[in-house]
């Protein structure tokens, strides 16, 4: 993150990913999906150490649940670094996760009978 | 908001999904450039649609195989996508993808979980839809064509979108307004009526 009254930005955005991930690889859509929703859990302690883009994730999920995509979103990072850190922070146990969508690629029937539902709801 | 008081300001608080909310899907809206996919999402979302960046680095070794091309440099790729509650425990993303063959690792991304794809197409623009079906296919979403009409005067039959785009005669095809949430909301609802019979 980059707020105003900081230092001039690094030279690239991949260099500033690669700062904040400490050049570790990028966790692939198998470890959190875009749509996961996640918040931190209760009674956590922000680990020592951790980075601004870690206590911005922090203090973010606190309020609430979001997907990883709004967390990446509302921070303005690119989501395959949210995911990173997201990752991390759940390994840690600092995070609750729900709504995994299945391994499986099969789609669930009462799932879309819910979807169509709700859409039809919104036309008059 | 059932979790920490110390954090969130009030402001923040109607960001959050409902607590609630135990189950989140996942539909793609798809289509080439500027063809309207963050207006459609835009119309439906209940949040001001957000836009994240997916870093391609990683995608160069996926394009070796597909294509040859061997830069590594590194791409930015903008999606947007929207949020939507549909019941006490259910919410829906929409996420816009842009259709560039080369963004393979963000299709993937996009792909696992995803319902099915709503692809928008732009009738003064056919031929440029060619490979964002490709891609549907290729990751073996089902979807719906949904023609957005920004000049209705200038629109094409549902035969000749049908003939044009090659498509098979169960994939359905609506017309729709993306500016318009309740249009927006019926060209969804084709895909998803869509998808209950093949999941039937």
């Amino acid at each position: 993150m980059t707020t105003p009254g900081e230092e001039a930005p690094v030279t690239s955005d991949f260099v500033r990913s690669y700062v904040i991930t400490g050049g570790r690889d990028l966790p692939s859509s198998e470890e959190l999906a875009l749509h996961t929703l996640v918040t931190l859990a209760p009674g956590r302690t922000l680990p020592l150490g951790a980075g601004p883009e870690v206590r911005a994730i922090w203090e973010l999920c606190a309020g609430g649940y979001l997907s990883v995509a709004e967390v990446a979103g509302h921070l303005g990072l690119p989501v395959g670094v949210a995911r990173l850190l997201l990752t991390d922070l759940s390994e840690q146990g600092h995070l609750l996760r729900r709504a995994e969508p299945p391994r499986a690629q099969n789609v669930d029937r009462a799932t879309l009978e819910k979807v169509l539902n709700g859409l039809q709801s919104l036309i008059g | 908001m059932d979790s920490n008081p110390s954090s969130a300001e009030t402001a923040q608080k109607s960001i959050y999904v409902s607590s609630a909310v135990t189950n989140a899907a996942k539909i793609l809206v798809v289509g080439h450039f500027a063809v309207g996919k963050t207006t459609l999402i835009g119309s439906l979302s209940e949040i001001t649609p957000l836009r994240t960046e997916e870093k391609m680095t990683q995608a160069s070794v996926h394009v070796d195989d597909l294509r040859g091309v061997t830069d590594k440099t590194t791409t930015t790729v903008a999606l947007d996508f929207g949020r939507l509650t549909l019941s006490d425990d259910l919410v829906l993303y929409l996420f816009g993808t842009p259709g560039q063959q080369r963004f393979m690792q963000l299709w993937e991304d996009m792909a696992r979980g995803a319902l099915g794809a709503l692809l928008l197409v732009d009738p003064a623009r056919l031929e440029e839809t060619f490979p964002v079906i490709d891609l549907v296919e290729r990751y073996g979403l089902e979807y719906a064509i949904a023609v957005n009409c920004f000049d209705p005067a200038a629109t094409y039959s549902e035969a000749e979108v049908r003939e044009a785009l090659d498509l098979l005669p169960d994939t359905p095809v609506v017309y729709c307004d993306a500016r318009e949430q309740q249009s927006s909301a019926m060209a969804l609802i084709a895909l998803v009526r869509h998808l209950l019979e093949r999941a039937a």
